[in-house]
């Protein structure tokens, strides 16, 4: 393979006590493009996304980043490659100790040393490219909606202009129109920063918009990855079911088994 | 029916466990006290809310301590001496015992609860994970302040703590027991020694470490949303009591471990 991976995962498990979340996953992200990640509630795509930050330690498997194995790393070299890294969470994770623009511009200041003027500066910038004005960025994360908290954690992903970005949901909880801005939002950093993107979600009109491949996850494994065109000719019984929203199919069977 | 050697076996595991975690933590937790970045800022806003808000609470407990202190050591010395006594017995057991453990526990109760509920709250809304993410260490921001700040604010507590004591016997002693003033003063003077104050400053830092250690430990280790919050404060706030009574212990034998011999 001539393309360059910037992220790998190869076999990666990962359980919690009893209960196995991630049984064997294999996942290649070239450089520069982005991956949509989809799947039931509760498969593990936000512990899969946790896996390759180093936040949770998978049981077993590789996950290369650049091509180095990330899961044997010290906490210097972890540092160094998180330095490479955004990430949106589900729950926006904001500090509700700062200002909304102190969030945004945390990564500039901590991460990077830059004074406090300028992250201002782009901070507010980026709080405008998420669609909210710069007199939010004095409120406290408390006064913000959900939505709102959402944008501003999404901001505060992209504001380092990392090499590789994680969004978890980042439409869930916006209104449709919102939810467009963000998803071009998503497509330009792809586009013109060259970020390799991995995304979650389950709009689907914001997977077919923002994805060059998806992948869908189920019971612990990929069981189909494909570009965004082959999506509705998967010929997978679970895939169509989950893309149409489909209360009956193979993924209810599993669920009354239980 | 389980086997209760077996139980006990499990519970001494477990207790130890959490030692060899807890001293990993805090072995963890001072390795980035001494290397930089220091987070200034962060160190004096820490020392603000130990410091500043806890003076009432203190400031009450050893007045009311050192007042209680002198009216039973007259009830209890008046068949010897009382003028001396009361002013000698007070300033002793203030300095030595009762202004660092008192103060230690009324600043435990306050500041382990709050450093527990608040790193947990961070913990549980994966804060502390979004911290790492922006390459952060969480144990060089969060955790390293809290510990410098509440080694460097409990002394100073614990100093007034001491003064406001000692005059809580004497208003005692001179106001309702009739004791002369200028001999009080004196007599405090006298009794107390440079090694008294010193110990009391000394269990003071310690009791500082383990208050900001437990409710930091404590904190960063909750998991399972509001409950798991609830528990942390509360076991933060219980390890910090007994860290400090078991301190204070040790501390007493090695300052003062005479035996009468
Ligand atoms: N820290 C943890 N401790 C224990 N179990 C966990 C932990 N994190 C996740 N899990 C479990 O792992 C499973 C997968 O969780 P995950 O958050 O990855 O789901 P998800 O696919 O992102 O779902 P959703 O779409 O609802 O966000 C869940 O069943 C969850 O209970
Ligand atoms: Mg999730």
């Amino acid at each position: 393979m001539s393309i360059e991976m910037m992220i790998e995962l190869k076999n990666v498990h990962k359980g919690f006590g009893p209960k196995k979340v991630l049984q064997g996953i294999d996942l290649a992200v070239p450089k520069g493009e982005s991956l949509v990640i989809i799947g039931g509630s509760g498969t593990g795509k936000s512990v899969t996304l946790k896996c390759v930050l180093g936040i949770l330690q998978p049981d077993q498997g590789e996950i290369l980043v650049g091509g180095e194995d990330v899961t044997k790393f010290s906490t210097g070299a972890r540092k160094r490659i998180l330095s490479k890294f955004g990430m949106l969470f589900q729950g926006a994770a904001l500090f509700d100790s700062l200002p909304v623009w102190e969030n945004v511009a945390f990564g500039l200041i901590q991460g990077k040393g830059m004074n406090k003027k300028d992250a201002h500066e782009i901070a507010i910038e980026k709080l405008r490219r998420v669609g909210l004005g710069a007199d939010v960025g004095n409120l406290s994360p408390a006064e913000l909606s959900g939505g709102m908290q959402k944008r501003v954690g999404l901001a505060r992903a992209i504001a380092t202009e990392p090499e590789i970005i994680f969004f978890d949901e980042p439409t869930t909880g916006l209104d449709p129109i919102m939810a467009d801005v963000i998803n071009d939002l998503i497509v330009e950093c792809v586009k013109d920063l060259g970020a390799t993107t991995m995304t979650i979600t389950h709009d689907m009109a914001s997977a077919r918009k923002i994805a060059d491949r998806i992948a869908m996850l189920y019971h612990g494994k990929i069981i189909w990855e494909g570009t965004k065109e082959e999506i509705d000719q998967s010929g997978n019984a679970h895939v169509d079911q989950f893309i149409h929203g489909r209360a009956q199919g193979p993924i209810e069977m599993e669920l009354l088994k239980l | 029916m389980r086997n209760p050697l077996a139980i006990i076996g499990q519970v001494v595991l477990a207790s130890l466990a959490e030692i060899g975690s807890l001293s990993r933590f805090a072995g963890t937790a001072i390795s980035h006290i001494v290397r930089p970045p220091i987070y200034w800022r962060l160190i004096l806003k820490q020392m603000w809310l130990i410091g500043y808000n806890s003076l009432p609470v203190v400031g009450l407990t050893a007045l009311f301590t050192g007042a209680a202190l002198a009216q039973q050591i007259y009830v209890g010395g008046s068949r010897f001496n009382a003028a001396s006594v009361v002013p000698g017995v007070v300033v002793i057991a203030i300095v030595r015992e009762l202004g660092p453990v008192l103060g230690g526990l009324m600043v435990a109760g306050r500041v382990s609860s709050a450093m527990a509920a608040e790193l947990g709250t961070m913990r549980v809304t994966e804060q502390i994970d979004a911290l790492v993410t922006l390459s952060t260490d969480p144990f060089k921001y969060l955790i390293a302040p809290r510990l410098i700040a509440a080694v460097i604010t409990l002394p100073l507590l614990v100093l007034v703590a001491n003064i406001i004591g000692v005059l809580g016997g004497y208003m005692i002693g001179t106001g309702r027991l009739g004791l002369n003033e200028g001999t009080y003063l004196q007599v405090t003077v006298d009794f107390l020694e440079r090694a008294d104050v010193i110990s009391s400053l000394v269990k003071a830092a310690v009791f500082g470490f383990f208050i900001a250690l437990m409710g930091s430990y404590h904190g960063y280790h909750s998991r399972g949303g509001a409950q798991g919050v609830g528990k942390a404060t509360t076991n933060a706030v219980v390890s910090a009591f007994i860290a400090i009574l078991l301190a204070n212990l040790i501390i007493t034998v090695i300052v003062f471990g005479g035996t009468g011999a």
